[in-house]
């Protein structure tokens, strides 16, 4: 079991945890706010911390991802970090690393996507990359990205998963805030965490090709298995969790962590930071009788349909929070999943969708309290407004 | 005789955008202050003229001057300038990029602008290193520098941004630096009315990111480094081989007359039979 507290910027807190997972490369660009992750990470290699590692600052984010690729292809274990504009920019290479089955593992620290120009936190970056045969997860609070981010190695290197992933934390709220953390110890983290041992490398004692050409006759395989990956990684996710409690006695659920949800009517479902400032609400609205719970999605890829299934079928309404749009659509992500997994299933919960803290708008309690309003009008007379934006400033427009 | 003060009030957002973004001791309003006296003395009107940036602390141009602007992403600001220029070859462009904008990030799209010889006016504020984003090294940033990305100091070969764009084919290339505030402005106007892909690199001082980490002393002792290493493109090229140190060269140093991508455009489509661009 672990325990020494130390109060750290979140950005250290991560760049902590890829030190001591040993990492072989690390790649990256400069990007607001992801920087600190990497500069953090230069200065332990400056410092001799990191052994048997290399890091190189290229001239892009495609240059970083593409240079993990590489350097994952002949059976290195790799990681980057970005953001925004950076992880668009990668979106080409994001397919290149899962199609070759490649278990980079990368930081996504959120941030809108311009234009207009924004620095600020949502999660319409990484939402963007969503069917890009990367594992996603989502992190509340810093000591969860922390251990996520061990987590996220072993679950992306285990051999019946062999995919990517990447980690999302938002931009400033949890990057550059300071918190009480419990750094993970090297020694629990190499229990925690087996050495990468690949069974397919570049290596000229025995060649062989990663990214060739498929014809129509083998290209829907690839793909086929890219899914069967996310299956199983489904409870690699889990069981990772489970390990890393045994190890370090620290759990946050496994592909989402359920609160106050048994007996709840009203069922928030967030992903992010988002989630501290619902809980806080949560415990107001309890106190005054309501009954409403939430479920924090910690897995987006694979998307746990059937945990979500059976979570949400008690509730009378479930109601979801999202950080970014599909613009055409005028739906969060995490809304059109939530509606699509229970449709043709046995439930019958209505769902209500908004979008908010697009940009890094505030969320204050307040926000919440009015969805958590609003929720409780539409159990009595039903679902006006299926899905919009909870903080939308009518006076701009 | 322009009045330095009235002229840059003409051109700037005073009310909406200010106070701005950049450091005490940074050379990035020298330079915006020689752009709009260079603009000023072309003679176009605000509206002739479209200002393209990309991203970092130069990209901020776009923010405080009041032309046409279009601030775009990282390292793209040409591609989206040509497009421009392609649509309506009566606006005069003139993009401001950083040297991690142009030269990394952007360096694809800079060598195949050079090499199209488009009539854009590129101006790349060369400060060694990416500042905005906390001093990580950047193309241009000198070998054995250190940055927050390079503790020990780089070990990359910088590029030399005028020498890379000749090669690559500019029409017309000049340097000079925030020291030679005046000479700035006065390459700026004749990269402007350059027909053809102008570029002038101006060399400002970043002494918060840069300087501080590599002991080069305040913003001043950065601007006399430049004083005291620059000469004139002919008085360099004496210098005998081995003996150039870290010295360089301002001024113009190509003004090529070739016809660009519109004229030869312009002419291929006559060549086709057709009659109008």
């Amino acid at each position: 079991m672990s325990g020494k507290m130390t109060v750290v910027e979140g950005s250290y807190a991560v760049a902590h945890s890829v030190k001591v997972c040993r990492p072989n490369v690390i790649s990256a660009y400069p990007i607001t706010p992801q920087t600190h992750i990497v500069e953090d990470l230069s200065q332990f290699m400056a410092d001799g911390k990191i052994p048997n590692c290399e890091y190189i600052n290229v001239e892009s984010e495609f240059s970083a991802l593409s240079t993990l690729v590489g350097a994952s292809a002949t059976g290195a274990r790799t990681y980057s970090s970005t953001s925004s504009q950076g992880l668009e920019l990668m979106h080409e290479v994001l397919f290149n690393a899962s199609g070759m089955r490649l278990p980079i593992v990368m930081t996504v620290v959120n941030r809108a996507v311009s234009a207009p120009i924004s620095i600020w936190n949502d999660h319409q970056d990484s939402i963007s990359q969503r069917d890009t045969g990367w594992i996603q997860l989502y992190a509340e609070n810093i000591q969860e990205m922390s251990d996520m981010t061990a987590q996220s190695f072993k679950i992306a290197e285990d051999k019946d998963v062999m995919l990517p992933a990447m980690v999302c934390m938002d931009g400033f709220i949890l990057s550059h805030v300071f918190e009480p953390v419990i750094l993970l110890e090297q020694e629990l983290t190499d229990e925690f965490l087996p050495t990468y041992d690949p069974e397919h490398v570049l290596d000229t004692r025995n060649p062989l090709s990663f990214g060739t050409f498929a014809d129509p006759s083998t290209y829907t395989e690839f793909r086929y298995l890219q899914q069967k990956g996310m299956d199983v990684a489904l409870g690699k996710i889990e069981k990772a969790a489970e390990d890393f409690k045994t190890i370090f006695g620290r759990y946050y659920g496994g592909l989402i962590e359920p609160y106050m949800a048994e007996d709840a009517e009203i069922l928030l479902m967030a992903m992010g930071s988002v989630v501290g400032t619902i809980k806080d609400v949560i415990d107001k609205a309890r106190s005054q009788g309501i009954k409403v719970g939430l479920i924090k999605v910690r897995t987006f890829r694979p998307f746990p349909v059937e945990v979500i299934r059976s979570a949400v079928s008690n509730a009378a309404i479930v109601v979801t929070l999202d950080k970014n749009i599909s613009i055409g659509l005028n739906e969060g992500a995490l809304f059109t999943e939530v509606k699509s997994c229970l449709y043709n299933s046995d439930i019958n919960v209505p769902v209500m969708g908004f979008m908010l803290g697009h940009g890094g708008r505030d969320i204050p309690m307040s926000t919440i309290q009015m969805i958590i309003d609003k929720a409780a009008q539409a159990i009595k007379s039903g679902i006006k407004v299926e899905s919009e934006y909870a903080d939308l400033r009518g006076e701009l427009l | 005789m322009i009045h330095t003060s009235e002229t840059m009030y003409k051109y700037l957002r005073p009310d909406k955008k200010f106070p701005h973004v950049w450091c005490a001791g940074c050379g990035i309003g020298i330079v915006m202050g020689a752009l709009v006296r260079a603009i000023e003395r072309t003679g176009f009107t605000k509206d002739e003229i479209v200002l393209v940036s990309g991203i970092g602390c130069s990209g901020r141009m776009s923010t405080y001057l009041d032309f046409n602007t279009l601030h775009t992403t990282h390292g793209r600001a040409l591609s989206f300038a040509t497009g421009i220029k392609l649509a309506n070859p009566e606006l005069n462009i003139i993009v401001v990029m950083g040297d991690g904008d142009a030269t990394a990030i952007g360096g694809n799209h800079l060598i195949h602008t050079c090499r199209r010889n488009i009539d854009l006016t590129a101006l790349i504020i060369n400060n060694n290193i990416y500042g905005m984003t906390g001093g990580q090294y950047s193309p241009t940033t000198p070998m054995e520098c250190k940055a927050s990305t390079a503790q020990y100091g780089t070990i990359e070969k910088p590029f030399d941004i005028c020498k890379l764009v000749e090669a690559c084919g500019a029409s017309f290339v000049a340097r000079s630096t925030t020291y030679h505030a005046k000479m700035l402005d006065a390459m700026l106007s004749r990269a402007i009315d350059k027909k053809g892909f102008s570029v002038v690199e101006a060399l400002s001082q970043c002494p918060v990111q840069y300087g501080r980490r590599n002991k080069k002393g305040s913003a001043v002792d950065m601007m006399m480094w430049y004083k005291d290493n620059s000469l004139s493109n002919p008085a360099f090229k004496k210098i005998p081989p081995g003996e150039v140190g870290e010295q360089f060269p301002v001024g113009i140093l190509v003004d090529l007359d070739e016809p660009d991508y519109l004229e030869r455009y312009s002419q291929i489509v006559k060549k086709a039979g057709g009659d109008r661009l």
